[in-house]
């Protein structure tokens, strides 16, 4: 299986606090993949590091085919060339409305000339109309992103990542705060995405990731501790001490 | 969906006619072209206000839609003024030597009359000598071009250094702070080569003009800056209005977001501060003509603040709350200093407005920003019923057995 990307071993260090330590991980071209670890794990510095935030002491990030390297990249460049990333919190432009949010975030030259002259053709707002239709939110176009609800500014962050048109999704906690029904409907719209893409999932709630069914990399202080399915993972002795069991 | 220009923004066309009428009522009113009810030194002020109206605009731009405080923009603007007052001063000396050397027997040569420029501009620093920044003030196109290019360059040179290495905040307030301090402490050097303290003085005799009454000039630029700050206000309601509008507000409201977005966001910041920086440097050169005179003092950073208190005032990050509160500060600042309005007397104390209409500013600023904090262009928003969200205390999710927010602390 080819991969799409493939980190290995990065190491950073805070004030001599070692985040991740050693980190090697790969994702194919359209696969679903869970994250899960003990707080402090380094799922966050992981991603802040594949993004571009955090510049890694070591190691290697290749990207794509042409297996370009991501180190000392700007976030900018690395989200044109197709990383997406979902915040813990929902992230949304609370100013603007859902339209906006969607248009702005719509894969298209970003140069500041471009923009300025760019006004929203028929099929653009065709395209956003559907993404909002997928995400639940087809009847609020117009109203202002701070008037919605949590759990529907969680779906209108994972509508700008769709829409940016990335070829991998890195998602934090996309389900935090939600109730059942909105968890199962945010499931939905993840394993659809992971049809075509790559989607990295961040989560804390085992029954969430339950849903998922997919494979779980395991993160504790900085390193893989364990990877495979959820079963395996769950009946491994290191991640039940140092995880399940506490 | 999509509607047009006019349709998002209501306020152009409202703005625009208010504008017209305003200058059309100020025409009629004028000594210079109607019935005289106007002084011609109120005209001036009115077309100041209209330039400093701009210079607003430019502010609120880079303040209330991009969330820089920039405290550099009126340098930006006293720079616009210099350059402009350049040529004004030196075509006018010129042809106030050469009435004077028309006397002589011997024709005077080209160099001749430049050293004699030179002395009665420079006298007064105790120099003759063109300093190389005034290679181009006989020419009125080429300043014409620098009131725009010197503080667009600036600008530009000054954006990138501090964008690049991420700046941002109030250490990037206190930088651009600096730079204003810096170069108003620069411009009172008599070796600056702009006649130190003293400035540029006479600004407002037009050259080949001096047939025209002041009555009639006031009036010209009473216009001129009318159509500068109309156009002005259409420029950024255009470019705010689209998506270029979107990100510029999105990165005022989360910065990495924006980032993440893939849009180069520093780029785009330093679009907005030279350009900006551009508007601004157009308005001072509209300002200083009326004003007649330009020294380092207008520069000095107290101006800067006034223009952030300004916009504060009249409403961030809407057009014509950086109109309402230019205008209606500095004309009542006008009205307070000039010794226009009448003293308070308390009984055991005369409240003089000279020396408490900074207190009265300062206090009205702190009263704005704490309980109103969309200033006096909010109350717009009462008539349009526009209420920004606000949703704390409701339940996380559209289903009801959502969490409540205060439930939802991890």
């Amino acid at each position: 299986m080819s991969t799409l990307l493939e980190v290995s071993g990065i190491s950073v260090t805070f004030d001599g606090f070692r985040a991740i330590n050693n980190l090697s991980f790969q994702i194919g071209p359209a696969e679903l993949r869970a994250v899960i670890g003990p707080n402090g794990a380094g799922k966050t510095t992981f991603m802040d590091i594949v993004t571009g935030k955090t510049r890694p002491d070591s190691g290697r990030i290749t990207w794509g085919d042409r297996n370009v390297s991501l180190l000392g990249q700007s976030e900018a460049a690395i989200a044109r060339q197709g990383i997406g990333r979902k915040f813990q919190k929902p992230t949304v432009f609370e100013d603007q409305s859902v339209q906006e949010n969607l248009l702005m975030a719509l894969a298209k030259d970003r140069n500041p000339l471009a923009v300025l002259f760019y006004r929203p053709g028929a099929r653009d707002l065709e395209r956003v109309a559907a993404l909002a239709d997928r995400i639940g939110l087809g009847d609020a176009l117009l109203r202002k992103s701070g008037e919605l609800s949590h759990g529907q500014k969680q779906w209108l962050e994972i509508g700008m990542l769709l829409a940016q048109d990335p070829q991998l999704l890195l998602v934090d906690e996309p389900a935090a705060g939600m109730t059942l029904a909105e968890r199962e409907k945010t499931t939905d719209i993840l394993k659809d995405a992971a049809r075509t893409r790559a989607v990295v999932v961040v989560e804390h709630d085992m029954e969430f990731v339950r849903r998922l069914d997919c494979k779980v990399t395991v993160l504790h202080e900085g390193a893989v501790l364990a990877e495979g399915t959820l079963d395996h993972v769950t009946s491994n002795q290191t991640v039940i001490d140092v995880y399940l069991g506490r | 969906m999509q509607r047009s220009f006019v349709a998002r923004n209501p306020s152009v066309l409202v703005f625009l006619a208010l504008l017209a009428l305003f200058t059309l009522t100020a025409t009629v009113l004028s000594e210079g072209f109607g019935v005289g009810l106007i002084s011609t030194s109120f005209i001036k002020t009115l077309g100041k206000t209209l330039c400093l109206c701009l210079v607003a605009i430019a502010m609120d731009l880079i303040w209330g839609y991009c969330g820089i405080l920039s405290l550099g923009h009126f340098a930006f603007f006293g720079l616009g003024g210099y350059m402009i007052g350049m040529w004004l001063m030196y075509e006018r000396t010129r042809t106030i030597v050469e009435s004077a050397l028309y006397e002589a027997t011997i024709p005077p040569t080209e160099a001749e009359v430049r050293d004699a420029i030179g002395n009665q501009i420079f006298g007064v620093v105790g120099s003759s000598d063109f300093p190389v920044v005034w290679m181009f003030a006989d020419s009125l196109a080429m300043q014409l071009a620098l009131v725009v290019l010197v503080p667009g360059v600036l600008a530009l040179i000054f954006g990138w250094l501090a964008f690049r290495s991420r700046v941002t905040g109030v250490y990037l307030s206190i930088l651009t702070q600096a730079m204003t301090l810096a170069l108003s402490l620069y411009l009172f050097q008599n070796d600056s080569g702009l006649r130190g303290n003293n400035g540029l003085s006479g600004l407002q005799n037009l050259p080949g003009l001096d047939a025209v009454p002041q009555s009639v000039v006031s009036v010209w630029f009473l216009w001129a800056s009318a159509a500068a700050l109309g156009l002005g206000y259409m420029l950024s309601a255009w470019m705010m209005s689209g998506k270029f509008g979107s990100v510029i507000r999105g990165i005022r409201d989360n910065e990495a977001r924006v980032r993440f977005l893939g849009y180069p966001v520093e780029t785009y910041k330093l679009v907005m501060f030279t350009v900006t920086a551009c508007i601004a440097g157009i308005a001072g050169a509209l300002y200083y003509p009326q004003a007649g005179i330009i020294n380092p003092a207008e520069i000095a950073p107290i101006a800067s603040i006034y223009l952030a208190v300004w916009v504060a005032i009249g409403g961030r990050g809407r057009l014509y709350g950086a109109v309402i509160g230019a205008a209606l500060v500095s004309l009542l600042s006008t009205w307070f200093t000039g010794g226009q309005a009448p003293d308070l007397p308390l009984g055991f104390y005369t409240v003089q407005w000279v020396d408490w209409w900074l207190i009265l500013l300062g206090l009205s600023f702190v009263l704005v920003t704490l309980f109103a904090p969309k200033g006096v262009g909010g109350l717009a928003d009462l008539i349009a019923d526009r209420r920004s969200p606000d949703r704390h205390g409701a339940d996380l999710g559209p289903d009801p057995g959502s969490l409540r927010e205060k439930e939802a602390v991890e």
